[in-house]
Protein backbone atom coordinates (compact mmCIF):
# COMPACT_ATOMS: atom_id res chain seq x y z
CA UNK A 1 0.00 0.00 0.00
CA UNK A 2 1.32 3.42 -0.91
CA UNK A 3 1.77 5.46 2.22
CA UNK A 4 3.58 8.68 1.66
CA UNK A 5 2.71 10.42 4.82
CA UNK A 6 3.03 7.82 7.47
CA UNK A 7 6.21 8.98 9.12
CA UNK A 8 6.61 9.74 12.78
CA UNK A 9 5.47 13.33 12.46
CA UNK A 10 2.16 12.31 10.97
CA UNK A 11 1.36 10.23 14.02
CA UNK A 12 1.40 13.27 16.23
CA UNK A 13 -1.96 14.74 15.38
CA UNK A 14 -3.48 17.37 17.59
CA UNK A 15 -6.67 17.49 15.60
CA UNK A 16 -10.01 16.50 17.10
CA UNK A 17 -13.01 15.04 15.33
CA UNK A 18 -15.43 17.76 16.46
CA UNK A 19 -18.07 16.52 14.03
CA UNK A 20 -19.11 12.90 14.03
CA UNK A 21 -21.41 11.73 11.29
CA UNK A 22 -23.02 8.36 11.91
CA UNK A 23 -24.32 6.96 8.64
CA UNK A 24 -26.24 4.28 10.47
CA UNK A 25 -27.72 2.55 7.43
CA UNK A 26 -27.58 2.77 3.67
CA UNK A 27 -31.11 1.47 3.33
CA UNK A 28 -33.47 4.19 2.16
CA UNK A 29 -37.06 4.28 0.95
CA UNK A 30 -36.24 7.23 -1.32
CA UNK A 31 -34.28 7.06 -4.55
CA UNK A 32 -32.88 10.56 -4.97
CA UNK A 33 -31.06 11.21 -8.21
CA UNK A 34 -28.58 13.46 -6.37
CA UNK A 35 -27.81 11.10 -3.51
CA UNK A 36 -24.12 11.25 -2.61
CA UNK A 37 -24.10 7.77 -1.09
CA UNK A 38 -21.70 5.42 -2.82
CA UNK A 39 -23.09 3.83 -5.98
CA UNK A 40 -22.10 0.43 -4.61
CA UNK A 41 -23.90 0.99 -1.30
CA UNK A 42 -25.83 -2.23 -1.79
CA UNK A 43 -22.72 -4.08 -0.57
CA UNK A 44 -23.11 -2.47 2.83
CA UNK A 45 -26.76 -3.03 3.60
CA UNK A 46 -26.29 -6.47 5.17
CA UNK A 47 -23.49 -5.90 7.66
CA UNK A 48 -24.66 -2.93 9.70
CA UNK A 49 -23.21 -2.22 13.14
CA UNK A 50 -25.31 -3.32 16.11
CA UNK A 51 -26.77 -0.93 18.67
CA UNK A 52 -23.98 -1.82 21.11
CA UNK A 53 -21.33 -1.12 18.48
CA UNK A 54 -22.84 2.28 17.76
CA UNK A 55 -22.97 3.15 21.43
CA UNK A 56 -19.33 2.19 21.83
CA UNK A 57 -18.41 4.31 18.79
CA UNK A 58 -20.25 7.29 20.30
CA UNK A 59 -18.37 6.91 23.57
CA UNK A 60 -14.99 6.56 21.90
CA UNK A 61 -15.54 9.54 19.58
CA UNK A 62 -16.66 11.70 22.51
CA UNK A 63 -13.39 10.93 24.28
CA UNK A 64 -11.57 12.15 21.19
CA UNK A 65 -13.44 15.45 21.43
CA UNK A 66 -16.49 14.90 19.21
CA UNK A 67 -19.32 17.33 19.99
CA UNK A 68 -21.70 17.54 17.09
CA UNK A 69 -23.36 14.27 16.18
CA UNK A 70 -25.25 13.80 12.92
CA UNK A 71 -27.36 10.65 12.66
CA UNK A 72 -27.75 10.08 8.98
CA UNK A 73 -27.92 7.43 6.29
CA UNK A 74 -29.63 6.32 4.00
CA UNK A 75 -32.73 6.86 6.07
CA UNK A 76 -31.75 6.44 9.74
CA UNK A 77 -35.36 5.89 10.79
CA UNK A 78 -35.29 2.50 9.10
CA UNK A 79 -33.40 1.38 12.19
CA UNK A 80 -35.52 0.87 15.28
CA UNK A 81 -32.73 1.69 17.74
CA UNK A 82 -32.33 5.40 16.98
CA UNK A 83 -34.12 6.07 20.27
CA UNK A 84 -31.36 4.23 22.17
CA UNK A 85 -28.63 6.02 20.23
CA UNK A 86 -30.23 9.38 21.03
CA UNK A 87 -30.39 8.64 24.75
CA UNK A 88 -26.72 7.69 24.80
CA UNK A 89 -25.77 10.79 22.80
CA UNK A 90 -27.52 12.97 25.34
CA UNK A 91 -25.84 11.22 28.23
CA UNK A 92 -22.45 11.79 26.64
CA UNK A 93 -23.05 15.51 26.01
CA UNK A 94 -23.35 15.52 22.23
CA UNK A 95 -25.40 18.07 20.38
CA UNK A 96 -27.33 15.61 18.29
CA UNK A 97 -29.05 15.98 14.96
CA UNK A 98 -31.24 13.52 13.11
CA UNK A 99 -30.90 13.95 9.35
CA UNK A 100 -33.99 12.49 7.75
CA UNK A 101 -36.21 12.40 4.71
CA UNK A 102 -39.12 12.32 7.16
CA UNK A 103 -40.24 8.87 6.07
CA UNK A 104 -40.86 6.84 9.20
CA UNK A 105 -41.15 9.75 11.62
CA UNK A 106 -44.24 9.12 13.73
CA UNK A 107 -45.70 10.94 16.74
CA UNK A 108 -44.53 8.11 18.94
CA UNK A 109 -40.97 8.23 17.69
CA UNK A 110 -40.58 11.99 17.76
CA UNK A 111 -41.86 12.02 21.32
CA UNK A 112 -39.28 9.43 22.29
CA UNK A 113 -36.57 11.51 20.60
CA UNK A 114 -37.65 14.59 22.48
CA UNK A 115 -37.66 12.78 25.80
CA UNK A 116 -34.36 11.12 24.97
CA UNK A 117 -32.74 14.50 24.37
CA UNK A 118 -32.31 14.73 20.60
CA UNK A 119 -31.40 18.36 19.92
CA UNK A 120 -32.63 18.88 16.41
CA UNK A 121 -34.00 17.31 13.29
CA UNK A 122 -32.93 18.25 9.80
CA UNK A 123 -35.57 17.52 7.23
CA UNK A 124 -34.86 17.30 3.52
CA UNK A 125 -37.33 19.04 1.24
CA UNK A 126 -37.14 19.05 -2.51
CA UNK A 127 -39.47 21.49 -4.14
CA UNK A 128 -42.71 23.37 -3.87
CA UNK A 129 -44.24 21.24 -6.56
CA UNK A 130 -45.44 17.75 -5.92
CA UNK A 131 -44.31 16.73 -9.41
CA UNK A 132 -40.67 17.62 -8.89
CA UNK A 133 -40.52 16.28 -5.35
CA UNK A 134 -41.90 12.98 -6.50
CA UNK A 135 -39.83 12.90 -9.67
CA UNK A 136 -36.42 13.62 -8.18
CA UNK A 137 -36.90 11.29 -5.21
CA UNK A 138 -38.69 8.75 -7.35
CA UNK A 139 -41.30 8.38 -4.59
CA UNK A 140 -44.59 9.95 -3.54
CA UNK A 141 -43.41 11.82 -0.49
CA UNK A 142 -44.57 15.40 -1.00
CA UNK A 143 -47.55 15.50 1.37
CA UNK A 144 -45.71 13.45 3.94
CA UNK A 145 -42.85 15.95 4.14
CA UNK A 146 -45.22 18.80 4.88
CA UNK A 147 -46.86 16.77 7.64
CA UNK A 148 -43.50 15.90 9.15
CA UNK A 149 -42.42 19.53 9.07
CA UNK A 150 -45.47 20.46 11.15
CA UNK A 151 -44.75 17.62 13.57
CA UNK A 152 -41.18 18.81 14.10
CA UNK A 153 -42.39 22.31 14.83
CA UNK A 154 -45.12 21.10 17.21
CA UNK A 155 -42.59 19.30 19.32
CA UNK A 156 -40.64 22.47 19.89
CA UNK A 157 -37.75 21.55 17.66
CA UNK A 158 -35.93 24.14 15.62
CA UNK A 159 -37.00 23.68 12.02
CA UNK A 160 -33.94 22.97 9.93
CA UNK A 161 -34.68 22.40 6.26
CA UNK A 162 -32.17 21.15 3.77
CA UNK A 163 -32.97 21.58 0.10
CA UNK A 164 -30.61 20.12 -2.47
CA UNK A 165 -30.57 22.42 -5.48
CA UNK A 166 -30.28 21.19 -9.05
CA UNK A 167 -31.54 22.05 -12.48
CA UNK A 168 -35.09 20.89 -11.74
CA UNK A 169 -35.72 23.15 -8.77
CA UNK A 170 -33.27 26.02 -9.17
CA UNK A 171 -35.92 28.07 -10.92
CA UNK A 172 -38.14 27.84 -7.83
CA UNK A 173 -35.78 29.24 -5.20
CA UNK A 174 -38.07 32.09 -4.26
CA UNK A 175 -41.06 29.79 -3.87
CA UNK A 176 -38.99 27.30 -1.90
CA UNK A 177 -37.92 30.05 0.49
CA UNK A 178 -41.51 31.24 0.82
CA UNK A 179 -42.59 27.72 1.64
CA UNK A 180 -39.83 27.47 4.25
CA UNK A 181 -40.96 30.73 5.81
CA UNK A 182 -44.58 29.57 5.86
CA UNK A 183 -43.54 26.33 7.57
CA UNK A 184 -41.76 28.40 10.22
CA UNK A 185 -38.25 27.29 9.33
CA UNK A 186 -35.45 28.58 11.56
CA UNK A 187 -32.63 27.45 9.28
CA UNK A 188 -32.69 26.74 5.57
CA UNK A 189 -29.77 25.25 3.77
CA UNK A 190 -29.88 25.58 0.01
CA UNK A 191 -27.26 23.04 -0.88
CA UNK A 192 -26.24 23.08 -4.49
CA UNK A 193 -25.61 19.54 -5.64
CA UNK A 194 -22.05 18.35 -5.20
CA UNK A 195 -21.10 15.70 -7.68
CA UNK A 196 -20.24 12.47 -5.93
CA UNK A 197 -21.83 9.04 -5.99
CA UNK A 198 -25.21 9.05 -7.70
CA UNK A 199 -25.17 12.77 -8.37
CA UNK A 200 -21.95 12.39 -10.36
CA UNK A 201 -23.49 9.66 -12.50
CA UNK A 202 -26.47 11.99 -13.06
CA UNK A 203 -24.47 15.18 -13.42
CA UNK A 204 -25.54 15.91 -16.97
CA UNK A 205 -29.15 15.87 -15.79
CA UNK A 206 -28.70 17.83 -12.60
CA UNK A 207 -26.18 20.56 -13.23
CA UNK A 208 -27.60 24.05 -13.72
CA UNK A 209 -25.93 26.78 -15.74
CA UNK A 210 -23.86 29.58 -14.26
CA UNK A 211 -26.62 32.08 -15.01
CA UNK A 212 -29.15 29.99 -13.12
CA UNK A 213 -26.88 29.82 -10.08
CA UNK A 214 -26.15 33.55 -10.10
CA UNK A 215 -29.84 34.28 -10.35
CA UNK A 216 -30.67 31.89 -7.52
CA UNK A 217 -28.03 33.47 -5.31
CA UNK A 218 -29.37 36.95 -6.00
CA UNK A 219 -32.90 35.90 -5.05
CA UNK A 220 -31.56 34.25 -1.92
CA UNK A 221 -29.72 37.41 -0.88
CA UNK A 222 -32.84 39.52 -1.39
CA UNK A 223 -34.90 37.08 0.65
CA UNK A 224 -32.30 37.02 3.40
CA UNK A 225 -32.35 40.80 3.63
CA UNK A 226 -36.13 40.67 3.97
CA UNK A 227 -36.42 38.03 6.71
CA UNK A 228 -33.30 39.00 8.68
CA UNK A 229 -32.34 36.92 11.70
CA UNK A 230 -35.71 35.19 11.88
CA UNK A 231 -34.76 32.56 9.34
CA UNK A 232 -31.10 31.83 8.71
CA UNK A 233 -30.48 30.99 5.08
CA UNK A 234 -27.33 29.31 3.88
CA UNK A 235 -26.59 29.19 0.17
CA UNK A 236 -23.85 26.69 -0.46
CA UNK A 237 -22.15 27.73 -3.70
CA UNK A 238 -21.31 24.81 -5.95
CA UNK A 239 -17.57 24.46 -6.29
CA UNK A 240 -17.60 23.82 -10.04
CA UNK A 241 -18.32 27.48 -10.58
CA UNK A 242 -15.60 28.83 -8.32
CA UNK A 243 -12.05 29.79 -9.26
CA UNK A 244 -10.59 27.87 -6.37
CA UNK A 245 -11.61 24.57 -4.80
CA UNK A 246 -13.24 24.22 -1.42
CA UNK A 247 -11.13 23.31 1.58
CA UNK A 248 -12.79 19.94 1.57
CA UNK A 249 -14.07 18.80 4.99
CA UNK A 250 -11.97 21.64 6.38
CA UNK A 251 -8.97 19.41 5.80
CA UNK A 252 -8.50 15.66 5.68
CA UNK A 253 -8.74 14.24 9.20
CA UNK A 254 -8.93 17.72 10.72
CA UNK A 255 -12.42 18.04 12.25
CA UNK A 256 -14.74 15.48 10.63
CA UNK A 257 -15.10 11.78 11.19
CA UNK A 258 -17.66 9.57 9.54
CA UNK A 259 -18.61 6.13 10.69
CA UNK A 260 -20.53 4.27 8.02
CA UNK A 261 -23.23 1.64 8.33
CA UNK A 262 -20.76 -1.24 8.25
CA UNK A 263 -18.32 0.46 10.63
CA UNK A 264 -15.81 1.89 8.17
CA UNK A 265 -14.28 5.09 9.52
CA UNK A 266 -13.78 7.78 6.90
CA UNK A 267 -12.51 11.35 6.78
CA UNK A 268 -15.25 12.27 4.27
CA UNK A 269 -18.40 10.82 2.74
CA UNK A 270 -16.94 9.58 -0.46
CA UNK A 271 -13.39 8.64 0.58
CA UNK A 272 -13.99 4.97 -0.21
CA UNK A 273 -13.70 5.74 -3.92
CA UNK A 274 -9.97 6.43 -3.48
CA UNK A 275 -7.63 3.71 -4.73
CA UNK A 276 -5.05 1.82 -2.63
CA UNK A 277 -6.55 2.94 0.62
CA UNK A 278 -7.54 0.78 3.48
CA UNK A 279 -9.94 2.54 5.78
CA UNK A 280 -10.09 1.52 9.41
CA UNK A 281 -13.21 -0.14 10.78
CA UNK A 282 -14.56 0.29 14.32
CA UNK A 283 -14.63 -3.48 14.59
CA UNK A 284 -10.83 -3.67 14.40
CA UNK A 285 -8.67 -1.32 16.43
CA UNK A 286 -11.19 1.25 17.61
CA UNK A 287 -11.74 4.90 16.88
CA UNK A 288 -8.76 6.39 18.64
CA UNK A 289 -6.37 4.39 16.51
CA UNK A 290 -8.43 5.15 13.42
CA UNK A 291 -8.29 8.89 14.00
CA UNK A 292 -4.75 9.27 15.30
CA UNK A 293 -2.70 6.47 13.86
CA UNK A 294 -4.37 4.81 10.90
CA UNK A 295 -2.43 5.24 7.66
CA UNK A 296 -5.63 6.31 5.89
CA UNK A 297 -6.31 9.26 8.21
CA UNK A 298 -2.70 10.37 8.08
CA UNK A 299 -2.30 10.01 4.37
CA UNK A 300 -3.51 13.47 3.38
CA UNK A 301 -2.90 15.37 6.57
CA UNK A 302 -0.56 18.30 6.11
CA UNK A 303 0.82 19.10 2.66
CA UNK A 304 3.82 16.85 2.10
CA UNK A 305 1.78 14.59 -0.24
CA UNK A 306 0.98 17.42 -2.66
CA UNK A 307 2.16 17.60 -6.25
CA UNK A 308 2.75 20.55 -8.56
CA UNK A 309 1.20 23.08 -8.87
CA UNK A 310 -0.12 22.81 -5.31
CA UNK A 311 3.15 21.90 -3.59
CA UNK A 312 4.65 25.33 -4.19
CA UNK A 313 1.41 27.28 -4.43
CA UNK A 314 1.18 30.32 -2.14
CA UNK A 315 -2.53 29.59 -1.64
CA UNK A 316 -2.19 25.99 -0.52
CA UNK A 317 -3.13 26.73 3.09
CA UNK A 318 -6.45 28.19 1.96
CA UNK A 319 -7.78 25.08 0.25
CA UNK A 320 -5.24 22.26 0.89
CA UNK A 321 -5.47 21.46 -2.85
CA UNK A 322 -9.21 20.87 -2.66
CA UNK A 323 -11.02 17.56 -2.60
CA UNK A 324 -9.09 14.29 -2.99
CA UNK A 325 -12.16 12.42 -4.15
CA UNK A 326 -13.04 14.99 -6.78
CA UNK A 327 -9.45 14.99 -8.00
CA UNK A 328 -9.51 11.23 -8.33
CA UNK A 329 -13.00 10.86 -9.78
CA UNK A 330 -12.35 13.40 -12.51
CA UNK A 331 -8.62 12.99 -13.26
CA UNK A 332 -7.74 9.50 -12.05
CA UNK A 333 -5.04 10.90 -9.74
CA UNK A 334 -6.01 11.45 -6.11
CA UNK A 335 -2.95 13.57 -5.41
CA UNK A 336 -3.43 16.05 -8.22
CA UNK A 337 -4.97 19.47 -7.71
CA UNK A 338 -8.76 19.48 -7.50
CA UNK A 339 -9.67 20.24 -11.15
CA UNK A 340 -12.03 22.97 -9.93
CA UNK A 341 -8.91 25.12 -9.49
CA UNK A 342 -8.19 27.30 -12.49
CA UNK A 343 -4.47 26.57 -11.95
CA UNK A 344 -5.01 22.83 -12.32
CA UNK A 345 -3.72 21.31 -15.57
CA UNK A 346 -7.02 19.40 -15.66
CA UNK A 347 -9.30 22.38 -15.24
CA UNK A 348 -10.67 21.85 -18.78
CA UNK A 349 -12.68 18.90 -17.41
CA UNK A 350 -14.70 21.29 -15.27
CA UNK A 351 -14.96 23.83 -18.05
CA UNK A 352 -16.45 21.18 -20.29
CA UNK A 353 -19.05 20.20 -17.70
CA UNK A 354 -20.01 23.86 -17.31
CA UNK A 355 -20.21 24.25 -21.08
CA UNK A 356 -22.37 21.13 -21.36
CA UNK A 357 -24.74 22.50 -18.74
CA UNK A 358 -25.59 25.31 -21.14
CA UNK A 359 -26.99 22.79 -23.61
CA UNK A 360 -28.71 20.34 -21.32
CA UNK A 361 -30.95 18.82 -23.98
CA UNK A 362 -27.96 17.74 -26.02
CA UNK A 363 -26.09 16.23 -23.11
CA UNK A 364 -28.65 14.83 -20.76
CA UNK A 365 -28.96 11.11 -20.37
CA UNK A 366 -31.75 9.35 -18.50
CA UNK A 367 -31.44 9.57 -14.72
CA UNK A 368 -30.07 6.55 -12.91
CA UNK A 369 -32.05 6.64 -9.67
CA UNK A 370 -30.48 5.48 -6.44
CA UNK A 371 -32.09 2.06 -6.11
CA UNK A 372 -30.87 -1.29 -4.86
CA UNK A 373 -31.36 -2.62 -8.36
CA UNK A 374 -29.20 0.05 -9.98
CA UNK A 375 -26.58 -0.33 -7.26
CA UNK A 376 -26.42 -4.08 -7.92
CA UNK A 377 -26.09 -3.39 -11.64
CA UNK A 378 -23.21 -1.00 -11.10
CA UNK A 379 -21.47 -3.48 -8.80
CA UNK A 380 -21.88 -6.12 -11.53
CA UNK A 381 -20.19 -3.84 -14.05
CA UNK A 382 -23.32 -2.83 -15.95
CA UNK A 383 -24.29 0.74 -16.88
CA UNK A 384 -20.73 1.23 -18.08
CA UNK A 385 -21.79 3.92 -20.51
CA UNK A 386 -22.81 6.01 -17.52
CA UNK A 387 -19.88 5.44 -15.20
CA UNK A 388 -16.93 4.99 -17.55
CA UNK A 389 -16.18 8.72 -17.62
CA UNK A 390 -15.60 8.75 -13.92
CA UNK A 391 -12.85 6.89 -12.21
CA UNK A 392 -13.40 4.60 -9.28
CA UNK A 393 -17.03 3.83 -9.89
CA UNK A 394 -17.16 0.05 -10.00
CA UNK B 1 -25.21 47.75 15.02
CA UNK B 2 -24.91 48.28 18.76
CA UNK B 3 -27.51 46.67 20.96
CA UNK B 4 -28.10 48.75 24.01
CA UNK B 5 -27.52 46.54 27.00
CA UNK B 6 -29.13 47.70 30.24
CA UNK B 7 -27.98 46.69 33.70
CA UNK B 8 -31.49 45.51 34.52
CA UNK B 9 -31.74 43.23 31.47
CA UNK B 10 -32.00 39.52 32.11
CA UNK B 11 -30.77 37.11 29.47
CA UNK B 12 -30.71 33.38 28.94
CA UNK B 13 -28.96 31.19 26.40
CA UNK B 14 -31.02 31.27 23.20
CA UNK B 15 -33.48 28.51 22.40
CA UNK B 16 -31.94 25.55 20.62
CA UNK B 17 -28.49 26.60 21.81
CA UNK B 18 -26.49 24.78 24.41
CA UNK B 19 -23.63 26.14 26.47
CA UNK B 20 -21.29 23.62 28.08
CA UNK B 21 -17.80 22.99 29.33
CA UNK B 22 -15.71 20.78 27.07
CA UNK B 23 -13.11 18.68 28.80
CA UNK B 24 -11.37 17.64 25.57
CA UNK B 25 -10.98 21.23 24.34
CA UNK B 26 -10.55 22.79 27.81
CA UNK B 27 -12.98 25.58 27.01
CA UNK B 28 -16.66 26.49 27.00
CA UNK B 29 -18.58 26.00 23.79
CA UNK B 30 -21.93 27.02 22.38
CA UNK B 31 -23.64 24.39 20.28
CA UNK B 32 -26.53 24.99 17.92
CA UNK B 33 -27.96 23.47 14.76
CA UNK B 34 -25.19 23.09 12.19
CA UNK B 35 -22.59 24.86 14.24
CA UNK B 36 -20.49 25.43 17.30
CA UNK B 37 -18.32 28.15 18.72
CA UNK B 38 -15.41 27.67 21.05
CA UNK B 39 -15.33 30.51 23.55
CA UNK B 40 -12.18 32.08 24.88
CA UNK B 41 -11.73 32.23 28.62
CA UNK B 42 -13.31 35.64 29.20
CA UNK B 43 -16.37 34.97 27.07
CA UNK B 44 -16.89 31.64 28.84
CA UNK B 45 -16.75 33.30 32.27
CA UNK B 46 -19.45 35.77 31.23
CA UNK B 47 -21.82 33.28 29.62
CA UNK B 48 -21.44 30.87 32.53
CA UNK B 49 -23.32 33.44 34.62
CA UNK B 50 -26.05 34.04 32.05
CA UNK B 51 -28.70 31.78 33.49
CA UNK B 52 -32.03 33.49 33.00
CA UNK B 53 -31.96 34.66 36.63
CA UNK B 54 -29.14 37.12 37.08
CA UNK B 55 -29.40 40.58 35.57
CA UNK B 56 -26.56 42.08 33.57
CA UNK B 57 -25.72 44.23 36.58
CA UNK B 58 -25.42 41.16 38.77
CA UNK B 59 -23.18 39.44 36.24
CA UNK B 60 -20.94 42.50 36.19
CA UNK B 61 -20.81 42.68 39.99
CA UNK B 62 -20.04 39.00 40.31
CA UNK B 63 -17.18 39.14 37.80
CA UNK B 64 -15.79 42.31 39.36
CA UNK B 65 -15.63 40.42 42.63
CA UNK B 66 -13.97 37.38 41.03
CA UNK B 67 -11.45 39.38 39.00
CA UNK B 68 -10.74 42.50 41.07
CA UNK B 69 -7.45 43.15 39.25
CA UNK B 70 -8.87 43.41 35.74
CA UNK B 71 -9.24 47.10 34.91
CA UNK B 72 -12.47 48.28 33.33
CA UNK B 73 -13.92 44.76 33.27
CA UNK B 74 -17.42 46.16 32.97
CA UNK B 75 -16.72 47.48 29.50
CA UNK B 76 -15.49 44.06 28.34
CA UNK B 77 -18.51 42.32 29.83
CA UNK B 78 -20.97 44.65 28.13
CA UNK B 79 -19.11 44.21 24.85
CA UNK B 80 -19.42 40.46 25.30
CA UNK B 81 -23.18 40.72 25.86
CA UNK B 82 -23.41 42.88 22.79
CA UNK B 83 -21.53 40.37 20.68
CA UNK B 84 -23.51 37.39 22.00
CA UNK B 85 -26.79 39.16 21.34
CA UNK B 86 -25.69 40.12 17.83
CA UNK B 87 -24.89 36.46 17.14
CA UNK B 88 -28.26 35.43 18.55
CA UNK B 89 -26.70 33.25 21.25
CA UNK B 90 -28.85 34.94 23.87
CA UNK B 91 -32.50 35.77 24.33
CA UNK B 92 -33.85 38.55 26.46
CA UNK B 93 -36.29 37.56 29.18
CA UNK B 94 -37.56 40.91 30.42
S1 LIG C 1 -30.37 11.60 -0.70
FE1 LIG C 1 -32.38 10.62 -0.94
S2 LIG C 1 -31.92 8.49 -1.52
FE2 LIG C 1 -30.01 9.37 -0.67
S3 LIG C 1 -30.05 8.80 1.47
FE3 LIG C 1 -30.98 10.85 1.32
S4 LIG C 1 -33.19 10.48 1.12
FE4 LIG C 1 -32.14 8.53 0.70
S1 LIG D 1 -2.92 25.16 -7.29
FE1 LIG D 1 -3.52 23.71 -5.70
S2 LIG D 1 -3.04 24.73 -3.75
FE2 LIG D 1 -2.99 26.33 -5.36
S3 LIG D 1 -5.04 27.20 -5.31
FE3 LIG D 1 -5.08 25.57 -6.85
S4 LIG D 1 -5.76 23.72 -5.76
FE4 LIG D 1 -5.16 25.26 -4.21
Amino acid sequence: MAQQNNGVAANVTHTQPLWLLAEVTYRCPLHCAFCYNPTDYDKHTQNELSTEQWIQALRDARKLGALQLGISGGEPLLRDDIEDIVVEAKKLGYYSNLITSGVGLTEKRIQAFKEGGLDHIQLSMHDITEEINNFITNTRTFELKKKVAAMIKNHGYPMVLNVVIHRYNIGHIKEILEMAEALGADYVELANTQYYGWSLVNRSQLMPSKEQIDHAEKITNEFRAKVGNKMKIFFVVPDYFAERPKKCMNGWGEVFMIVTANGDVLPCHSARVLPNMQFPNVRDKGLEWAWKDSPAFNKYRGDSWMKAPCRTCPEKDNDLAGCRCQAFLLTGDAESADPVCSLSPNHHIIEKAIEDAKNPQLQAQPIVFRTDKNSKKIIAGELQERVADFHALP
Amino acid sequence: MQNTIQHTDIYAIALHHRFQWEEAQQCYVILFPEGMVKLNGGAGEVLKLVDGQRSVGEVVASLQATFPDVPDIEKDILAMFDLALGKAWLRKLN
